[in-house]
């Protein structure tokens, strides 16, 4: 089973699109676009691990002394983070302001641009 | 489309995605394997320039570059949001009405405030040292006033974060960070080369040359964008409200 | 002179940021001053840097160059400034100074204290876009094509008192970034593969690791998703009719005109760096699965363009239909198809920005973007009503216009049945131009009747500028009359095709490959062919109306738009699938 921790970066990146196209609510819809990035994170970090591995900080272990896991996919997902809370931020931004002009949060009853 | 032909659309395209995507993590390498040759690198490389905190050198040394462009998103974002929760024309403010906050609420926000503050602050110089840095540590700087919020009342909050300072703050942080950049450029090397400082004495607060520095300034950008990102939502929850629906 | 490359993206956001820190105390015109100065600033070092292009720049960010010793690879970012990188990265830049031009004293007064902001957006767009131009790493890839599409959802939505605005900007952030983190996924797998971040590492890692098998598939799939998210391809492209359709008109030239062409651009440079050796996908499954999306994105962007009333949603499908074209060019696969999308790229920038700049000038002196609406009503704006005219003439592939010129050597590197597709593609976007052209600047034909059928109108439009304008500004006419001027120059002035192929042979096969371009008697013919056409089909639809009008048939089609996040979610998720298909067999038998 060594290949079950990437299996759940893929479930949850799946059910996160199932979210998003099923959504009702727009603040629910944001929310499970978070999801889908919940999945990038856990990917990278699975594909980072070393067996037996710590943190990649060496203020308190001798350097060679144990394996560290990979420092640069803990980069990336920090990066990531950032990159998903900012996005995140400026999505609900524009919630809001659809809740002010349409009255509503429902995808189903926003239906003005089509055609 | 009707719910049901969108599921439709959905379970089709759902089922091939799914199948490629168990078949490609059945084709992944083992979970936990040794070989990480960028990790690997990235270690040595780190070391190299006396910087304790592998993932720090990543960020504000090797992959600075990339750094620069997530601050940027941040700082983008906090423009966006400045944007479009703008008061606009038919909307106008209430001021916000005090509330009772409960004793122990009370004396339990106000204790924590100072000790989350310094943590934050503890957490950004840190950062090429122990796990945390920049936007780790001004995330929790930045909450942490918002403690004052819950503690006494949203008045108190406004005072002791003038939301203007703050966006001010965003940028000159941003622009630091840029102008830290340049100056390597103007100095011969590369941009963003951390080349400019000595990399000091390995585990020690100056150590790691330019990276405690950019570090520093993600850490007051991190810290003014979340502040202001908070006052913006805050400020539609509280504040802002539309025309004649002023009755509460 | 490598030195200087990631300053094309650190100057616009230094003057971002500085523009942010001092938008307080700046009076507007400093502000919108600041913003040029710095747009055209960067314009030019993008230029000159263009120029010194061959052999490419390359540049370790950090001055982390690789070392023998460490196994040949970098710890650092790598910038790539070679001809089409830079070329990118120059029309951004030229684009964001002509968007800024066009919006001087555009914007209804900037909210108090906020004169920096509109310009600090453009000028992190414009960043943005660059970083991904020149990237050669692919998540600092990644990284600048968050930053773009973050700006673009804030530039979207920045008139927050209209519905439309904010509801499309909310559209085109959800699925660009479930298209973004798609794409990290695929980043995810090949680093877990190889290990690696910079395009050529990846590259070569996948060629050691042997042929391909699911997880490169996979890889492929999901990285391209991503683009092809961004670039509008059917049926990634629901988002974008939505978007462009509610920016602000000056941000719409750099959406439609650059952004979208620069996912087209990343999926010709993912794949050629990445995907191309033997460990990646095979040239067959690169070919099928952007032919066939390329041709349901010409057939359906047209089809959805002929259909539409509001001017700038109209223009917005005809991008998406230009973008299937440009995606069989590179789907061709050979050396000319890609000097023809590049050439093709190039002057429809051109021609598109000046379209909406003179749509742009119909909102702010009506109030309105709707065909029917306006009917007639424009007989006084000769000169805008000229551009228009123009336009649609070039985008139909009139030569000597740049389009046309792109056009035909894409047409003829794709060749065989897919001259059809060019051709029809090309005289039906045209046609719908030209058709608004006639009905709005002279009011030819029967006075339109209101249907009852429930499609987007470009009525109640609210004016971007500070009230509606009694004179029009210099520069809202000035941009678009030197944007037409320049895509007519890309296809008139001698040797600017040479400079183009060669930048695009030297970025794709090092030089290995050596084209010519030229103009050909078949490439004049077709753009002759095509024009006529078009204003074959535009004489149809202003005298007899009701033969172009909707009819039930297209129906089903047009309600496949319904405006629903959910469906295009969907519809993500099965054009994911899709691509998957398509390039499947290719893996089997490579």
């Amino acid at each position: 089973m060594t290949f079950f921790p990437y299996l759940v970066a893929a479930y949850i990146f799946l059910v996160g699109c199932y979210g998003l196209a099923t959504s009702r609510n727009l603040i629910h819809a944001v929310g499970c676009l978070s999801v889908c990035q919940a999945a990038t994170y856990v990917l990278l970090l699975t594909v980072g691990y070393r067996d037996g591995g710590t943190a990649p900080v060496f203020s308190d272990i001798r350097p060679g002394s144990r394996p560290v896991v990979d420092p640069v996919v803990q980069a990336l997902t920090l990066t990531d983070v950032v990159v998903g809370a900012t996005v995140t931020a400026l999505l609900l931004a524009l919630v809001i302001q659809v809740v002010k002009r349409h009255g509503t949060a429902d995808p189903d009853e926003l239906r003005e641009l089509r055609g | 489309m009707t719910r049901r032909a969108r599921l439709l659309v959905l379970a089709v395209g759902g089922a091939g995605l799914t199948a490629l995507l168990i078949a490609a993590c059945l084709d992944l390498p083992d979970f936990g394997r040794a070989a990480h040759p960028y990790g690997t690198r990235a270690v040595s490389a780190a070391l190299a320039r006396h910087t304790a905190n592998t993932v720090a050198a990543v960020n504000f040394d090797q992959r600075a570059f990339d750094t620069l462009g997530e601050m940027t998103i941040l700082f983008a974002s906090v423009l966006g949001t400045v944007v479009l929760l703008r008061q606009s024309r038919d909307e106008e403010r209430a001021a916000p009405e005090s509330a009772r906050v409960a004793a122990p609420v009370r004396r339990y926000a106000l204790l924590l405030l100072p000790v989350a503050v310094v943590t934050g602050l503890y957490i950004v110089a840190h950062g090429q040292l122990s796990p945390g840095g920049g936007f780790q540590g001004g995330v929790v700087a930045a909450t942490a006033i918002h403690l004052l919020y819950l503690g006494a009342d949203y008045r108190s909050l406004e005072r002791v974060r003038p939301v203007g300072v703050f966006e001010l703050g965003d940028a000159l942080a941003t622009c630091s960070y840029l102008v830290l950049g340049l100056a390597s450029v103007l100095a011969g090397t590369a941009f963003l080369a951390n080349a400019l400082l000595p990399y000091g004495t390995f585990n020690t607060l100056a150590s790691g040359g330019s990276v405690p520095l950019l570090n520093a300034f993600i850490g007051m950008e991190v810290a003014c964008a979340v502040v202001v990102l908070l006052a913006l939502f805050l400020d539609q929850a509280v504040e802002i409200e539309e025309e004649g629906n002023r009755n509460g | 002179m490598n030195h200087l490359l990631p300053l094309l993206v650190a100057l616009p956001l230094l003057g971002a940021g500085l523009l942010a820190a001092t938008g307080r105390l700046l009076p507007r015109i400093a502000a919108e001053t600041a913003g040029v100065v710095v747009s055209a600033g960067t314009a030019v070092l993008a230029l000159v840097l263009l120029l010194n292009s061959s052999p490419p720049l390359v540049e370790w960010v950090g001055g982390w160059p690789p070392k023998a010793s460490k196994g040949g690879e970098s710890v650092g970012i790598v910038l790539v400034g070679d001809g089409v990188g830079l070329g990118m990265a120059a029309l951004v830049s030229v684009l964001t100074v002509a968007a800024l031009a066009y919006s001087w004293h555009y914007f209804d007064e900037a909210p108090e204290g906020q004169a920096g902001t509109f310009p600090a957006l453009v000028l992190l767009f414009q960043g943005g876009m660059c970083g991904f131009a020149i990237a050669g790493d692919l998540f600092n890839a990644f990284v600048f094509f968050e930053l773009m599409s973050v700006v673009a959802y804030a530039l979207t939505g920045h008139r927050v008192e209209e519905a439309r605005a904010v509801q499309g900007a909310l559209t085109f952030g959800v699925v660009n970034s479930l298209g973004a983190y798609a794409m990290l996924m695929g980043i995810g797998l090949l680093y877990a593969r190889t290990g690696e971040l910079s395009l050529t590492a990846i590259g070569r890692g996948l060629d050691a690791h042997g042929g391909p098998d699911a997880l490169t598939l996979a890889a492929f799939v999901l990285v391209l998703t991503g683009l092809l998210v961004k670039a509008a391809a059917v049926p990634f492209h629901f988002w974008l009719p939505d978007a462009h359709a509610v920016a602000p008109t000056p941000v719409c030239m750099l959406l439609s005109c650059v952004m979208v062409e620069l996912g087209v651009y990343g999926v010709w440079r993912v794949y050629g760096t990445v995907f191309a050796g033997p460990g990646g996908i095979p040239a067959a499954g690169l070919e099928h699965a952007l032919l066939a999306l390329g041709v349901l994105t010409g057939v359906g962007g047209a089809f959805m363009c002929w259909y539409q009333r509001h001017i700038k949603r109209m223009l917005a499908y005809s991008t998406v239909s230009h973008v299937g074209l440009f995606l069989v060019a590179i789907g061709a696969y050979t050396p000319e198809g890609d000097d023809g999308a590049a050439l093709y790229i190039l002057g429809h920038a051109g021609v598109k920005a000046a379209l909406f700049a003179v749509a742009g000038i119909l909102l702010d002196r009506y109030g309105s973007v709707d065909e029917k609406e306006l009917h007639g009503r424009a007989r006084e704006l000769r000169l805008p009503a000229v551009l228009f005219a123009a336009g649609g003439l070039a985008l139909a592939g009139l030569p000597p216009f740049g389009t046309a010129f792109g056009k035909a050597v894409s047409e003829e590197a794709a060749g065989g049945p897919f001259t059809v597709l060019y051709v029809a593609v090309s005289a039906v976007t045209a046609g719908a131009v030209l058709r608004v052209a006639a009905r709005v600047f002279l009011g030819l034909g029967p006075e339109p009747e209101e249907a009852a059928q429930a499609e987007t109108k470009g009525t109640g439009e609210e004016p971007e500028t500070h009230g509606r304008l009694g004179r029009l500004p210099d520069t809202m006419v000035v941009v678009p009359t030197v944007l037409l001027a320049a895509a007519l120059a890309m296809g008139v002035v001698p040797g600017f095709a040479g400079v183009v192929s060669h930048a695009v042979s030297e970025a794709g096969s090092g030089g290995a490959v050596v084209t010519t371009t030229h103009w050909t008697p078949a490439g004049v013919l077709f753009g002759l062919l095509s024009t006529a056409l078009a204003a074959g089909l535009a004489a149809l639809a202003v005298t007899r109306p009701h033969l172009t009008a909707p009819h039930p048939w297209t129906d089903p089609v047009r309600r496949l738009r319904s405006g629903h996040l959910g469906d295009y979610v969907a519809w993500l998720v099965a054009g994911a699938a899709l691509v998957g298909v398509l390039a499947w067999p290719s893996v089997l038998g490579g």
